[in-house]
């Protein structure tokens, strides 16, 4: 059973979130965040391409040119590889735990598993960023030395939304 | 809770029979390990469950049963397996069924007594979980779970259940030693049951291992028991000895040949990893030493080597002389006090030329001395840079010198004028109480003591340049003796086979497992693969790291500011066991 809604989050970017519902015992959430753009990806590589121009009339030297593509492209695939996520996955398993996968727009995806037993619970955390507040779902980890203490606290999407459709969004899972 | 079953993909496609295993009630899991096929004696199964469960510590039993029906469901052979249930009575019996070409499984669970708790639901729902029996097997989860004890069939409620899976993977080795060759009562089908995993080379290194360490730790002891002799022990050896790096790093790598020839069996398998990434790093730095040294001895690179560094020695000397004659002038349109710029300057003069003297007497000698340092490079390339940073330090000895009688005269003024200042102002410091006290002093003691004080601070300039410029050119040595240490504590603590385990067999170092979700039907129990995941590589090198030689700076950068103010003596790379200056 599946399920197609869409969001915005707090820099107006659309992300679409997808509920798939395999059995009783199992849920998987699924969060896509907007893809790189053109514009930014021009911008950047146009102010990069400038600068070293600048510098090569100053310089004279041809090699300022040949680092500044060098550093473009090295920045653009480190860029994919370990920040642009485009693709963020909740699979929820009843007694099994809880697993968090994020791809990459590189195509290389990171996965974490946590045990139902190390779970004390989900909550929506509050915070202050700039001028705004931001909502975010996170995990609490039982501490293994103290019973009724909290060990970590981990977030599970690293796209804050606002606080109505991550409301939603929980009362579904709840 | 719902029922995991988890079944070895090796056995998704073997033939009807009992399901073997373990059954884990805290986690209510079933962990299938083999699959026992048809025609058996029931009498001998029993037997082989008990001598495994002595043997392995892991409760093994018959869970449930298999059946895989190629063509259409055979009735007769499903009544058969359901009788099955009486001849080994288990709670709760498992029905695992592959039906026509293998997308269709089900799973009936059935209980033979009521169950203990009422509101439990009345259907249980079965999750069916496969898993690699190999890669489950040579995997280790990081961080290791320790289970305090191995009786058989006791877990402490507090590990997780995938915890309690590995260890029974790891601790069933015995249920595998036996393949479908073997002429035994039984037929079990699991990882190995097309052929045990062994190799020729693992088994004769395993066999010449045993004399070989005997022979070389012996050895070992032999060369250990030199260096700790009692001549080594006396004053001008041992002070010479801590002060040169190239005795640490020997000492260093003796101590990791000792561990790795040691003809102790490694107790865990973080020992064995320890063990593995020393051989690892001293291979390593043995084979690059040997690259330089065939670099170094090939085209009379070494002559060249020798005849460039008197040049280079006597350039060095007169660039010190023309800065200490910029210094006697007017440095920086500064106005220097004459008469002791002249004695400072003529004083560092006579040293350089002292030195330089020595030089050029040394200077037929040199060739040889490089040519039997190159040779040193075969034990290693950390010994050879440990050598080279020593060699830096002997050829700037005379830098240190004037660094240490700047750094003094001028730790001499500071606490002169301080203490006088005190005077000045009628205050003293109180040795007792550590503290500023006042006093009345008397005139004459005023007046010689302000007389003082007004030398001392007029002369401050002076001094102040001579400490400033020795003491840059100290840090500038320094620094580059701090690069090379680097470098060698590189080569001594990389895990050099963690790394490489980590990325050719990345299923051994496990942070953890990762589950996808197969096809799914509705009505079918819900099948994952769980697959595992690796060890990032972060984690791989701070959980593995070899411990190094401990050259790290002792201060830290506001400390060593007020060092230099004071004009302390500096020595931010000490070795570990030196005593304070």
């Amino acid at each position: 059973m599946e399920d197609e809604r869409s969001f915005s989050d707090i820099c107006g970017g659309r992300l679409a979130l997808q509920r798939r519902y395999y059995s009783p015992s199992c849920r998987e959430f699924c969060l896509r965040c907007p893809r790189l753009s053109l514009r930014s990806l021009t911008a950047v590589t146009c102010t990069v391409w400038l600068a070293a121009y600048g510098l090569f009339t100053l310089c004279e030297n041809s090699m300022i040119l040949s680092a500044a593509i060098f550093i473009t492209l090295l920045g653009l695939l480190g860029y994919l590889h370990f920040v642009k996520i485009d693709q963020e996955t909740l699979l929820i398993i009843d007694s099994l735990g809880i697993q968090m996968t994020s791809s990459y727009a590189s195509g290389k995806e990171s996965t974490t598993f946590i045990e139902m037993g190390k779970v004390k619970d989900i909550v929506i955390n509050e915070a202050i960023y700039m001028q705004k507040v931001i909502y975010y779902l996170c995990i609490l980890l039982k501490d293994p030395v103290e019973p009724h203490g909290i060990a970590q606290v981990v977030p599970v999407f690293q796209v804050p939304s606002s606080g109505l459709q991550l409301k939603k969004a929980r009362g579904v899972e709840g | 809770m719902v029922l995991k079953a988890f079944f070895p993909t090796c056995c998704v496609s073997v033939d009807s029979g009992l399901l073997v295993g373990r059954w884990v009630p805290e986690h209510s899991s079933a962990v299938v390990l083999a699959v026992l096929h048809f025609p058996f004696i029931p009498i001998q199964v029993k037997q082989l469950l008990a001598q495994v469960r002595q043997a392995s510590e892991v409760g093994v039993a018959v869970l449930g049963t298999w059946c895989h029906c190629r063509q259409e469901p055979e009735e007769s052979l499903g009544r058969f397996l359901e009788g099955l249930g009486a001849v080994f009575p288990h709670e709760p019996w498992l029905q695992l069924c592959r039906e026509r070409g293998g997308t269709l499984w089900s799973c009936e669970v059935t209980h033979r007594q009521a169950p203990t708790d009422p509101s439990a639901p009345g259907e249980d729902q079965v999750m069916l979980i496969f898993y690699d029996q190999r890669q489950v097997l040579l995997s280790q989860l990081h961080p290791p779970t320790v289970l305090p004890d191995r009786q058989a069939g006791a877990t402490p409620a507090s590990t997780g259940g995938l915890a309690a899976v590995f260890d029974t993977v790891a601790r069933s080795e015995v249920l595998f030693r036996s393949d479908r060759f073997d002429e035994g009562p039984v037929r079990l089908s699991h990882w190995q049951s097309e052929g045990v995993e062994a190799s020729i080379l693992a088994e004769l290194a395993r066999r010449a291992s045993g004399p070989v360490c005997l022979l070389l730790a012996s050895l070992l002891s032999l060369v250990s028991a030199v260096g700790a002799c009692r001549v080594f022990k006396l004053w001008p050896l041992s002070f010479v000895g801590s002060k040169l790096s190239t005795c640490e790093q020997l000492r260093h790598r003796l101590e990791h040949l000792t561990l790795i020839f040691s003809t102790r069996k490694a107790e865990n398998s973080a020992q064995l990893m320890r063990k593995a990434n020393t051989v690892a790093s001293v291979l390593l730095d043995v084979a690059l030493g040997l690259t330089l040294l065939s670099w170094l001895h090939g085209r009379s690179r070494i002559g060249h080597l020798a005849d460039a560094l008197v040049p280079v020695a006597d350039h060095v000397a007169e660039e010190l002389q023309h800065l200490l004659q910029w210094l006697m002038g007017a440095p920086a349109g500064l106005k220097m006090n004459r008469a002791l710029d002249q004695v400072l300057g003529r004083f560092f003069l006579y040293h350089i030329h002292l030195w330089i003297s020595y030089i050029h007497l040394m200077s037929p000698f040199i060739e040889h001395i490089l040519w039997h340092v190159g040779l040193s490079a075969c034990l290693g390339l950390t010994v050879a840079l440990s050598l080279l940073s020593d060699i830096i330090a002997l050829l700037t000895f005379h830098i240190y010198c004037f660094y240490v009688y700047g750094a003094r005269l001028y730790c001499l003024k500071i606490h002169g004028l301080s203490s006088l200042w005190r005077l000045f102002r009628g205050k003293k410091w109180n040795v007792l109480r550590q503290r500023v006290d006042s006093c009345s002093y008397d005139l004459d003691q005023l007046f010689i003591g302000t007389l003082l004080f007004t030398i001392l601070l007029f002369l401050l300039p002076t001094t102040a340049l001579y400490y400033l410029v020795f003491t840059l050119l100290r840090l500038l040595v320094v620094a580059v003796q701090g690069l090379i240490h680097l470098l060698v504590d590189l080569i001594n603590s990389l895990p050099l086979y963690s790394l490489g385990l980590r990325l050719c067999r990345p299923y051994r170092l496990a942070a953890g497992v990762k589950f996808r979700v197969l096809q799914h039907e509705a009505g079918r129990p819900l099948r994952l693969l769980m697959q595992i995941n690796p060890l990032p590589y972060s984690r791989v090198m701070h959980t593995y790291r070899l411990p190094s030689c401990g050259c790290h700076p002792k201060d830290s950068w506001g400390a060593l500011c007020r060092k230099l103010f004071f004009g302390e003596l500096i020595y931010p790379w000490r070795q570990r066991g030196d005593k304070q200056d």
